[in-house]
């Protein structure tokens, strides 16, 4: 009897020790919180007609990003309820899909881009869907035929600049690969190890385009003659290396996005006239990354999938994703925003290449910038 | 005496199935599912497997974690004397802000360190300023000094309050015996003191050779591209290449020496444990009295603010400091205090459906960290106290306790999806599954904790209580849980702030949206832009606050009735 006395007292500790350092008496277990805060984040959509609510399950890669409205308004229109599993980076994304294909966790997957795209396609995780939405879609964008991963968005990735530096310095722009190479710019550049960072990756798949497999190894031989600086993150790159961002590190220019400069001026502390960084467009310095959706194989919710696949697609949610994702979007019929059009440089020639050869040759020439830059 | 035997296995078994069935089913199990899946060959074989990307990386992560838990113990273990033998003013502040360091997410410490070590931070500046150098003459990041310094900054606090702990509860007649007896000081340190610290000193050891031999996040981001340990290549075989069955081989690897360095703790530790009668506290800490021991005590104090906290304080005013100056048009500079960046945290701007309000976030981290407490203190406590007796069972189970330590964060992530995805332990989606993956690595660090502590009571102590009429119960309520008291607030603390600052198995977890303060300042650094860094470290400051709070309400946590060694 004492036994349970005090087994109970400990248990009633225990709990009051958790709801104070919660700070909230009322919840004392994750599954009640989490119910809270999934209402506070996911709010039920008004019933109407009293036919229940659809879930559908969205899962995503950690970046994904969308405003309240455009995701209210897909919910009341379809009596739906969203739900959205954020899975880590975009490989740790693509791995989940993949290793839960059997039973999948979600109805529809979004955010696996070109480099990983034959890998997904590959491994028959895609419900093909011809979306009436992909005729107002550029074909440049739709590298899958049959439709089974639809693009969504697309960025370059590109070299920012550090404005002040250049014109502190009176240095002129380098305006190729090429440049980069010239003693002026020695030291200068920080670029991401293509074997951790998705950026990174774009940025030497640039110079495989530009130079060619049998030769972008001497390219980056070269660069590290001239002093490239090599980090593992984009984080790093951007914040504790690049000297135009707010850490103010020491190289003033960095592989980043041309959808930077516009992000600079949207997340400024004071208003500013004009972006602090700029995106250096010459010929194939830019490589152009796609992301892309599709419906997951062995769903339950397929009809309503397809309207949220349309609804990705069609105007309001690709008008709404540059100011969200910093990306921009693949239907002619969106407009930019503002601060897009006016800080950003598109370059005329993004370096590409097919899913498929990146698939084929990825490990392969990850293994040879190693050895060339890193030993 | 034979009934007596199996009374006692009886007792040991019960003690143990908790723990077990939680390690079965939430370790073993998503550990086992995905290698299998892994190593199975069915997302393609290991056809043209080569050795040297096994050894590579492993010869790199043992090299570099025996230099870091070398390094961690020089700076800890006098760290641990100066807590445990001196009163001093601030020693609670300072022993709060010396375990904080501990749960920051790396991307912040990487911006901390940057602002006091990098090219342009503050030490740089100065001794540019100082000598008149035109180039910042130290060159802190991605180096192996890099790593070393991050990770004795983490890993300090495991050898302070460990060892710090045991020594308080010394009895310091002892080594006055010693003394007395014409032993010089060296010679009682060598042979008495440490050998009885040897316990929560190995265990210390331990810890932190493990957190040293998993490193992720220090590695990758101040270590840099040069350099790789298993639980980095693991990443980058499982996230970027997509080579599951590499990145299963490096796990099984990285497991192996788990289990092969706890398996020589286990004997190492064992017939050394010396009971001796506890005292208290009160007996063995007092204020310096000589000169030499004041000048000890503030140079020890000072070096531990310099650096433990100090990048901790660069951190909190960056988050108040203007940096619109000087950037972009170099425009009319302002320089000065600011809150904006706090203010900031609470709009949200983009009108985002993923807008966290950092209310939202701080008690998401609370409350997962307040369950991961009660369940890795209630199943740590019973294996602490299955394994105060020396038996086979123990020795076989004992290990077992600490792999989850050693396990790749993203190989178990991959197992929890392989593993909860189906019916009956459809969990996958739940974020149940949050604190339990945090219990995980919370687990082995309440355990070795506790069981140090519970090794050296003396058996008189309960037999003579059980000889008095005491039951079993009573005698673990009266005798062993005060003079355990301690450790047992220390393990609460471990299991608060690893819950707090973990990051790795949450990410890797499919999860819907209920983000924690780590998770939140994440998706700030992961967005250019001088607002989203000042939120980002105006975040991190406030996960540092209420970490501080938390440990302060913990350390102040009294059971009524239990007395305190």
């Amino acid at each position: 009897m004492k036994r349970l006395t005090y087994t109970l007292l400990f248990l009633g500790l225990a709990a009051a020790m958790l709801s104070a350092c919660a700070g909230a008496p009322s919840v004392s277990t994750p599954t009640q919180a989490a119910t809270a805060s999934a209402q506070i984040s996911t709010p039920e959509t008004a019933a109407t007609g009293g036919a229940p609510v659809e879930t559908l399950t969205v899962m995503t890669h950690d970046s994904f990003a969308a405003s309240d409205s455009v995701i209210k308004a897909f919910e009341q229109a379809n009596h739906a309820k969203l739900v959205f599993l954020k899975s880590g980076d975009a490989g740790a994304a693509l791995n989940k899909a993949i290793l839960s294909k059997d039973a999948p966790l979600a109805d529809v997957f979004y955010g696996v881009d070109n480099t990983f795209l034959s890998r997904a396609l590959q491994a028959g995780i895609y419900e093909p869907y011809a979306s009436p939405e992909l005729a107002n879609i550029p074909s440049q964008f739709k590298l899958d035929p049959q439709d089974r991963a639809l693009p969504v968005d697309y960025g370059d990735v590109c070299i920012n600049y550090d404005k002040a530096y250049f014109k502190e310095h009176n240095l002129p722009l380098p305006q190729s690969l090429e440049d980069l190479t010239k003693p002026e710019y020695k030291g200068l550049l920080v670029v991401e190890n293509p074997a951790t960072s998705s950026p990174g990756l774009a940025f030497m798949l640039a110079t495989v385009a530009h130079f060619g497999a049998d030769k972008f190894v001497d390219y980056w031989a070269s660069l590290k003659q001239n002093g490239v600086v090599v980090v593992n993150g984009w984080e790093t790159a951007y914040y504790t290396n690049f000297s135009g961002s707010s850490g103010k590190g020491p190289q003033p220019m960095v592989v980043s996005y041309a959808s930077s400069p516009p992000a600079e001026v949207v997340y400024s502390k004071t208003p500013l006239t004009d972006s602090p960084i700029g995106t250096l467009t010459g010929n194939d310095m830019c490589f152009r990354q796609i992301e892309f959706v599709g419906i997951l194989k062995g769903t339950k919710h397929l009809a309503l999938a397809q309207k949220w696949v349309d609804y990705m697609l069609s105007v309001p949610f690709q008008e709404d994703m540059p100011l969200q994702m910093f990306v921009y979007p693949v239907n002619q019929n969106a407009k930019l925003p503002e601060v897009f059009v006016k800080y950003s440089q598109v370059p005329e020639k993004p370096a590409t290449m097919s899913p498929d050869e990146i698939a084929q040759n990825r490990d392969k020439w990850i293994q040879e910038w190693t050895a060339a830059v890193l030993k | 005496m034979i009934a007596r035997g199996r009374l006692a296995r009886q007792r040991e078994l019960l003690l143990w199935a908790l723990p077990l069935l939680f390690l079965s089913v939430f370790f073993f199990y998503p550990l086992y599912s995905v290698l299998r899946v892994g190593l199975s060959g069915a997302l393609g074989g290991l056809e043209q497997i080569d050795l040297s990307q096994v050894w590579d990386p492993l010869g790199f992560t043992i090299w570099q974690a025996i230099l870091s838990t070398l390094l961690t113990l020089l700076v800890g273990l006098p760290a641990a004397y100066l807590f445990s033998h001196f009163e001093f003013p601030g020693k609670q502040l300072l022993r709060v802000l010396t375990t904080i360091p501990f749960l920051l997410p790396t991307v912040v410490v990487a911006a901390a360190f940057n602002s006091l070590l990098g090219p342009n931070g503050w030490i740089n500046e100065a001794l540019m300023g100082l000598f008149g150098l035109s180039q910042p003459p130290i060159h802190f990041l991605n180096t192996l000094g890099a790593i070393l310094l991050a990770h004795v900054f983490y890993n300090t606090t495991i050898v302070i309050r460990m060892v710090g702990n045991a020594w308080s509860h010394l009895d310091p007649r002892l080594e006055q015996a010693a003394r007395v007896l014409g032993a010089g000081r060296g010679r009682v340190l060598w042979d008495v003191t440490l050998p009885l610290l040897r316990p929560a000193l190995l265990a210390a050891a331990l810890l932190v050779f493990i957190f040293d031999f998993t490193s992720f996040g220090v590695v990758l981001l101040l270590g840099g591209p040069q350099f790789a340990t298993l639980e980095v290549s693991i990443y980058i075989q499982a996230l970027y290449l997509l080579n599951l069955p590499m990145a299963g081989l490096l796990s099984l690897v990285q497991l192996l020496c788990t289990l092969g360095m706890t398996v020589a703790y286990t004997r190492w530790v064992e017939g050394g444990i010396t009971p001796v009668m506890p005292r208290s506290q009160a007996e063995t800490a007092r204020k310096a009295r000589k000169s030499v021991e004041k000048l000890i005590v503030g140079l020890m104090v000072a070096f531990l603010l310099v650096l433990l906290v100090s990048p901790l304080a660069a951190l909190a005013m960056r988050s108040v400091a203007q940096l619109e100056a000087n950037r972009g048009e170099r425009g009319p500079v302002q320089t000065g205090l600011t809150l904006d960046y706090y203010r900031e945290l609470f709009i949200n701007r983009n009108e985002s459906w993923f807008y966290v309000p950092p209310i939202d976030a701080a008690r998401n981290s609370l409350i997962y960290a307040g369950a991961t407490v009660v369940i890795s203190l209630t199943l740590g406590a019973l294996a602490a106290t299955a394994l105060t007796r020396r038996s086979t069972l123990n020795r076989v189970l004992d290990p077992l306790l600490m792999l989850p330590l050693g396990t790749s964060a993203v190989t178990l992530g991959l197992g929890f999806i392989v593993a909860f995805n189906h019916p009956p332990l459809m969990l996958i989606a739940s974020p149940v599954l949050v604190p339990l993956a945090h219990s995980l690595v919370a687990l082995p660090f309440v355990v070795r904790s506790l069981q140090p502590a519970l090794a050296a009571i003396p058996q008189q102590l309960r037999s003579a209580a059980a000889v008095l009429g005491a039951s079993p119960w009573r005698v673990w309520r009266e005798v062993d849980l005060p003079i355990v008291m301690r450790a047992v607030l220390t393990s609460a603390t471990f299991a608060f702030t690893i819950s707090l600052g973990e990051f790795g198995a949450t990410s890797f977890l499919a999860r819907p949206d209920y983000p924690t303060l780590p998770v939140a300042i994440y998706r700030f650094l992961s967005q250019p832009g001088a607002l989203n860094y000042g939120q980002a470290l105006a975040m991190a400051t406030l996960l540092m606050i209420i970490t501080g709070a938390g440990i302060i309400i913990i350390e102040r946590l009294r059971l009524p009735g239990v007395g305190e060694f």
